[in-house]
């Protein structure tokens, strides 16, 4: 148990989430073991008491996320809730406490998996690892990220301002550089793969290339190779960065279910395989291009608050679209949308969930795509903002 | 009341009367439904023996049943096993439990023993019963057919025994609308005792919903959920494939009990897979009401396709390399009413203890004897601990508290070792199914080659399932949603304001229940195990994937650590203090 403690405290470091001894992690089985001394796990080990759970994380994030966190709860009265894919589908609402005692958080607990405490950080739980916890604390991380910066476009966009929001833009687009590694440019193997072996190595590395830029958080995302006749595919729930023994072989004509535990996107990524020329899919969630996939100006439109499912505009980012698609195979699934929306294309962005890239020998172009697009919407988002601006100056 | 008609029906079958019952309020709400409040109606009576008249057998629905909450039509069946002599209830699908709804009903109490054997029939207007000698001795799917043939029944719920549970096997199902089955602990039998041949439901009242507004939010929720899920709804899931997908993952995992447990690898299973089936069957899609993904599979002749459990211990547990063997003693089994699982593992120790393979014309044989009572069968059909026993060779019977394994070797997921052992029914893996994270890396993966941190786990996961059979939902969607989104929907049905965490709390509560009820009946720790085998033999390890013997001091620390989670003394008996906390009678 302390092994997987410490390993999910050193995670949240070496993710950049938190700084070095931070992060408070416990582990439940009929007692409560911490990774380490602290003074709040005594409150902690109350809340514990009052939960069914198994682990728990306190920790306060590094900036810029520290701070979102504290605007968030300093404009809400008892929860926010962002509008991403992760918090639709996974976190449904973040609740915020006012103070780090068992009293305020057990009851926000019982019905969330994580809150935010104002001004202490993210507490965030689970019931068979503390990986799941991992998992909350870095989702409500990115949600909030991204709601900051979309809400204050979209602000923006009304002619107003959050003045609050804007004075505190530039401290946070620069404290976000730091966060972002030097130089996400990586040396991935060059292509094309053959034997399984290689194709799981390079599927591993070009994985970790993606966590390592800080393209996708937790254990979202997911990374294809097309060979023999077989989608190797990461499973569902694995952490890009730990992708050894987390790959599936899936042969085209499933004459095996061996992949069930396959990503929730084998379709899709089958789909694209089959409808071009490509061997490599990799997806991550990077923030920006997710901001943006969430912004739209369009007037009086009927699909407003249903675009992630029922947009019908032709949207583009550059030369990369932003499509609906639920995450899966559903109706209104991003297996249906996706596919068609790559084909010929670097990649496309989902609405509020992520971005897909395609490469035709191996991960490099992938990757170097996914990056590239990444930046694209970066700097279109400054762009759009300071127009906005201008605009609202003026007027 | 929302989502509860506030009427349970009860039945007395020894003078054919019936009365309605009507619970306060509170009950409801501490208990939600299905099993929670069959728990609490047979509490009381739990000390009589399973062939004691008086006796209930109890069919409960829950307050989502006859709702758009998804996967939310099933019902519990309830009562004392006369396989185990534990708590033994059953989850089970297809529309009775919707339609007794409809009839105006959250459930029914059947107590006494009916003169000769009798039929119930129970609709909005009225409860009647009639003579169903003429029934008896016919399979399943004629019963099903004359029952469905009464006028207005055609579209109405069936539920019924077959010749297995007239004959006194004690692991006999009752069959609901010919293919869903109440299956494991001899359910069957129980009613078989009461003379009760059969239960025909029809109705069409609504079920009243506090917030239908939300209740369609939630079950968006819940469908997104599910639509993201490669387990359920993935290209190679079980909406696809059937429970049947499974079987693949079990081989490559190397934990697929093969030759009575002996082995965790059977070579010819790549042939045997669900892929197999499909191709072979050119297999269609049916399932549940309200159901949209359809786990079961039919062939394009009408062959009911197995489920994985049955598929498993049919070829590799015996032995066997013919699926269409396979086909047929999952078709015995069914029209004979009885349980696949129980049913294969007994054969497999009658294949052990005999020192025999069984060729299918045998192992086809056997069932049919099973199922007549004849022969070898009648023996059998007390299930493997009994015919063990008999044998004088006790410790090849693969059972915990009697019931007898399904299709998971804990030597590969060793938090099933401990699931199998604390299971308030015995050898089952429906209690706190660690596959769910150990194998199918949800909601995340786990070690499952490690017992270490799992007591916690098990705990939880029990406390949750009790909540998902009283909802009465399908445990399979907890594959992908949780009970923070059926906290919603239970909210919006019923005007509850109650949470994921503290259903768990209202299911921690019902499990405790059950221990003391098993308690009550001389059950202690010395139950709570699982055969010396697990821990003495390793499994059929690969290059790659050391199959291991469990470690039994590991294994005795996680059930002491279980025993101090649960609140239970060291003999695993329930103590006054948690007794006190839960307001349960000790």
């Amino acid at each position: 148990m302390l092994k997987l403690l410490n390993k999910y405290a050193q995670k949240l470091v070496n993710h950049g989430l938190c700084l070095p001894d931070t992060p408070l992690v416990g582990g439940v089985n009929d007692c409560v073991l911490w990774n380490r001394q602290d003074p709040h796990s005594t409150e902690l080990e109350k809340i514990v008491a009052g939960l069914n759970i198994n682990s728990i994380i306190l920790a306060r994030p590094v900036e810029p996320f520290a701070s979102i966190l504290d605007y968030h709860c300093r404009n809400c009265t008892a929860e926010f809730v962002p509008e991403d894919t992760e918090t639709r589908t996974f976190l449904h609402a973040i609740p915020v406490a006012r103070s780090l005692t068992a009293a305020e958080i057990i009851p926000l607990l019982q019905k969330r998996k994580g809150c935010v405490v104002e001004g202490q950080g993210i507490i965030a739980t689970g019931t068979v690892s503390p990986e799941q916890a991992f998992v909350v604390f870095s989702s409500i991380i990115f949600s909030a990220f991204v709601k900051f910066f979309v809400d204050y476009a979209y602000v923006l966009q009304t002619g107003a301002a959050d003045e609050e929001a804007r004075e505190m833009l530039p401290a946070l687009l620069a404290t976000y550089d730091q966060f972002l590694p030097n130089d996400p440019t990586v040396e991935l193997e060059a292509g094309t793969f053959s034997t399984p072996d290689e194709i799981v190595q390079a599927m591993i590395a070009a994985g970790r290339a993606t966590v390592d830029a800080r393209m996708v958080d937790s254990f979202f995302g997911n990374i294809s190779y097309f060979a023999h006749d077989n989608v190797y595919i990461s499973q569902t729930g694995s952490s890009l960065d730990e992708l050894a023994s987390c790959i599936d072989a899936c042969p085209l004509d499933n004459s095996a279910c061996t992949g069930i535990t396959a990503s929730s996107e084998l379709v899709a990524h089958r789909d694209i395989y089959l409808g071009g020329e490509q061997r490599a899919i990799l997806h991550g969630h990077p923030k920006f291009s997710v901001i943006m996939s969430m912004l739209c100006f369009e007037e009086q439109c009927q699909n407003r608050g249903k675009c992630h499912i029922r947009c019908k505009k032709e949207r583009f980012i550059g030369d990369i679209p932003i499509i609906p698609g639920e995450v899966g195979t559903g109706p209104r699934g991003l297996s249906r949308t996706l596919p068609p929306a790559v084909q010929g294309r670097r990649g496309a962005i989902v609405y509020g969930h992520g971005v897909f890239t395609v490469g035709h020998k191996d991960f490099r172009e992938a990757f170097t795509n996914l990056s590239a697009i990444e930046d694209q919407c970066r700097q279109a988002y400054l762009q759009l903002i300071a127009d906005l601006s201008a605009g609202s100056a003026q007027g | 009341m929302h989502g509860w008609s506030g009427k349970i029906l009860r039945v007395n079958l020894s003078d054919q009367t019936t009365d309605d019952l009507r619970l306060n309020p509170d009950i409801y709400a501490r208990n939600i439904g299905g099993k929670g409040l069959a728990g609490e109606l047979l509490f009381d009576h739990f000390q009589r023996g399973w062939d004691d008249p008086q006796l209930p057998l109890v069919f409960m629905t829950g307050p989502l049943n006859n709702t758009v909450s998804p996967t939310s039509g099933r019902m519990t069946v309830m009562s004392r096993s006369p396989l185990t002599g534990a708590v033994c209830d059953a989850s089970v699908g297809g529309k009775m439990g919707t339609l007794l709804k409809r009839a105006g009903y959250d459930g029914m109490i059947l107590s006494g023993t009916s003169r000769n054997w009798c039929g119930l029939n129970i609709s909005e207007s009225g409860v009647s019963f009639c003579d169903a000698t003429s029934l008896c001795g016919l399979e399943i799917s004629a019963i099903h057919t004359r029952l469905q043939a009464a006028p207005g029944m055609d579209q109405g719920a069936h539920a019924m025994i077959g010749p297995a549970a007239e004959q006194g096997v004690r692991f006999a199902a009752i069959v609901f609308d010919g293919h869903y089955f109440a299956g494991r602990g001899g359910l069957g039998l129980v009613m078989a005792e009461k003379h009760l041949k059969h239960i025909s439901v029809s109705g069409g009242l609504k079920t009243a919903v506090f917030d239908r507004a939300e209740l369609q939010a939630a079950q968006e929720e819940i469908y997104r959920l599910v639509s993201a899920s490669p387990i359920l709804t993935g290209d190679l899931g079980i909406s696809n494939y059937g429970t049947g997908a499974l079987y693949d993952l079990m081989r490559s995992r190397r934990m697929m009990p093969t030759a009575n447990f002996r082995q965790t690898y059977f070579e010819h299973s790549a042939a045997m897979n669900a892929a197999a089936y499909k191709n072979r069957y050119r297999t269609k899609k049916f399932g549940c009401a309200g159901c949209h993904i359809l786990c079961k599979k039919i062939g394009a002749k009408g062959e009911i396709i197995p489920e994985f459990e049955t598929m498993s211990h049919f070829s590799s547990l015996v032995g066997n390399r013919d699926l269409e063997a396979v086909v047929e003693a999952n078709r015995i089994c069914n029209e004979a009413g009885m349980d696949t699982i129980s049913a294969g593992v007994t054969l497999a120790t009658y294949a052990e203890i005999s020192e025999q393979e069984l060729a299918p014309e045998k192992m086809l044989g056997l069932l049919a004897d099973i199922a007549a009572g004849r022969g070898e069968g009648t023996a059998l059909g007390q299930g493997s601990l009994r015919f063990t026993q008999e044998a004088g060779r006790p410790e090849v019977a693969m059972v915990s508290k009697g019931m007898e394994f399904p299709a998971y070797d804990p030597r590969g997921a060793q938090g099933m070792a401990l699931a199998y052992a604390t299971s308030t029914r015995g050898g089952c893996h429906l209690r706190a199914y660690p596959i769910s994270h150990e194998i199918l890396r949800k909601p995340v993966s786990t070690d499952r080659f490690s017992l270490s941190g799992k007591a916690r786990i098990i705990k939880i996961s029990e406390d949750m399932n009790a909540v998902v059979d009283s909802l009465t939902a399908c445990k399979f969607l907890f594959f992908a949603a949780s009970l923070e989104e059926y906290a919603r929907a239970l909210n919006a049905v019923t005007g509850m304001q109650t949470s994921a965490q503290q259903l768990l709390a209202t299911g921690e509560r019902i499990y405790y229940r059950e221990r003391i009820m098993n308690a009550r009946n001389g059950f202690d720790a010395s139950d709570d195990d699982i055969p010396a085998r697990f821990f003495t033999e390793s499994g059929s390890s690969s290059a790659t994937i050391q199959v291991a013997p469990l470690d039994r001091q590991e294994f005795l620390q996680e059930r002491a650590a279980y025993y101090r989670i649960r609140g239970l003394d060291e003999n695993g008996l329930p103590t006054a203090e948690k007794c006190a906390a839960l307001e349960l009678p000790c």
